[in-house]
């Protein structure tokens, strides 16, 4: 069965360098978990084909999981698999 | 030199956006449409899926559901529509600072000298997926040695694709193809034209110079020279303002409008926003025109000079509301109404006054409006207006964004 995904806006923790670099360090998810970001892989501006929207994307390594997390004018999402 | 130019189409602009922005919404047939209580209640634009049921631009949502009864309405976000617009028209200016725009969802470039060495097709193609990576969106490119040969080919090929018309064989992919197919060839054009046997932009291409200017005067003339691939047209720089040539204002009233009080409410409500734009802008109008359109939807347009070029919102409005009472029998109710400030001059350029004129009262005038204008700017359009304008009017909801709408390049 194909999977679902659905739009999760997330409370973000930030570090911003003194050029103005901004590197995400942890997120909260829904249920109040805190989930550190391990490492930054890679930015980029892309869509996010699964649930809608376009920004910057950041490949963020979370609990040796590699997976997207999106800034999308000044809010942030992730892509979430529907548990259903 | 040949230039290299790019004509960039968004493909069903609005309701891809729509669709991009709710995932769940891309396998079923999609339309976006206005608000039926603010009687807008059209196809805006559809998606393949609802154009597959024959679902068509501009007609009514009820004719729309009759052909795909599982058709999803969804109002147009037109917020979102202006964000994509910005984001992909900044993708273009990693190419070129040539890029002008037609409409929200279409431009031209002009890539030439910014090629590096690299290929029309390959940058089309560059962008093409750079959109679509970025923003989720899909893009036709058309790319030739002119301005109308790209655009006709953005229209050949859709979605996300890239169709290049080049010198050496453009005879070959263009003049097949119907003349309506080419920009600056509306709906009237080629009736005259088809009356006279010309059926294809070769044909156009071949036709005598005597016969064209007799269809269409000097435009039959450069569409001869456009049908030839002679465009020499310039793509303008992106911060190029085009010089306003009037500034206007139209209301669909939610219900007819049933007596000239109705209008002449309307009218000066029209006219305190086009005061407004006058003033930002340092024009003054020359002239006023009107276009009024009944519940039939039969429209006509009614125009006149003014003594003196003026700003103020209520001479507007009256030389307007007269000439709608000269003109306008009344034969049926009313549905919109437009009025515009036309032959406009600048602000400060010295007017005449006649013998008549009273410099004093007309003073007194321009500073009544002013302080108005300053009490708008300062607390909001409501803040300040006509008694007659807090009677009960059958005036839409306020629209938020502005929408500039593409003019014709052929003129």
């Amino acid at each position: 069965m194909e999977k679902r995904f659905y739009k999760v806006y997330v409370p973000v923790t930030l570090d911003v360098d003194s050029d103005g670099n901004i590197y995400p360090r942890s997120i909260v998810w829904e249920d109040g978990h805190v989930y550190e970001i391990d490492r930054l892989k890679y930015r980029c501006r892309a869509a996010s084909t699964k649930v809608g929207g376009c920004g910057m994307r950041y490949t963020v390594m979370i609990e040796g999981k590699e997976t997207y997390l999106f800034e999308e004018d000044g809010r942030w999402f992730v892509e979430a698999k529907d548990a259903s | 030199m040949d230039r290299i130019i790019l004509h960039c189409d968004m493909n069903n602009f609005y309701a891809s956006v729509e669709c991009m922005l709710r995932p769940e919404l891309r396998d079923k047939p999609v339309a976006v449409c206005g608000s039926v209580e603010e009687r807008h209640g059209i196809v805006l634009a559809k998606n393949y899926k609802a154009k597959a049921y024959g679902v068509k631009t501009a007609e009514a949502i009820w004719q729309a559901k009759q052909k795909c009864p599982n058709l999803v309405i969804v109002e147009p976000h037109y917020e979102q529509y202006l964000r994509f617009s910005k984001l992909a028209r900044e993708i273009y200016s990693r190419y070129t600072d040539r890029i002008e725009p037609y409409g929200m969802d279409e431009c031209w470039l002009d890539i030439t000298g910014c090629t590096r060495g690299r290929s029309g097709f390959e940058i089309a193609d560059e962008i093409r997926r750079t959109v679509k990576f970025e923003l989720g969106l899909t893009i036709s490119v058309g790319v030739s040695f002119n301005k109308i040969f790209a655009k006709l080919g953005s229209d050949l090929k859709k979605p996300d694709a890239i169709t290049v018309i080049e010198r050496a064989s453009f005879r070959e992919i263009v003049w097949p193809l119907d003349a309506s197919e080419m920009l600056g060839v509306g709906r009237s054009t080629t009736r005259k034209l088809l009356y006279y046997g010309i059926h294809t932009i070769g044909e156009l291409a071949n036709a005598p110079e005597e016969l064209l200017k007799h269809i269409a005067g000097k435009n039959g003339l450069a569409l001869k020279r456009y049908a030839s691939g002679e465009d020499y047209s310039p793509v303008t720089h992106q911060d190029y303002v085009m010089p306003i040539k009037s500034i206007g204002h139209g209301i669909t009233t939610i219900q007819d409008l049933e007596n000239s009080a109705e209008v002449w409410s309307i009218m000066l409500e029209l006219s305190q926003d086009i005061g407004s734009k006058l003033m930002k802008n340092k024009k003054r109008a020359g002239g006023v025109a009107i276009s009024i359109r009944d519940n039939e939807l039969f429209s006509k347009e009614w125009q006149c000079q003014l003594s003196l070029p003026t700003q103020s919102p209520s001479y507007i409005a009256k030389a307007a509301f007269e000439l709608f009472v000269r003109g306008y029998g009344w034969a049926r109710p009313i549905r919109s109404v437009t009025v515009r400030a036309i032959y406009l001059t600048d602000s400060d350029a010295p007017i005449q006054y006649n013998v008549w004129t009273d410099p004093e009262k007309l003073e007194k005038r321009e500073r009544l409006d002013l302080a108005v204008e300053a009490i708008r700017n300062r607390f909001g359009k409501d803040a300040i207006r006509n008694a007659v304008l807090l009677m009960p009017m059958k005036l839409p909801e306020e629209r938020r964004v502005e929408l500039v709408m593409p003019t014709g390049m052929v003129s």
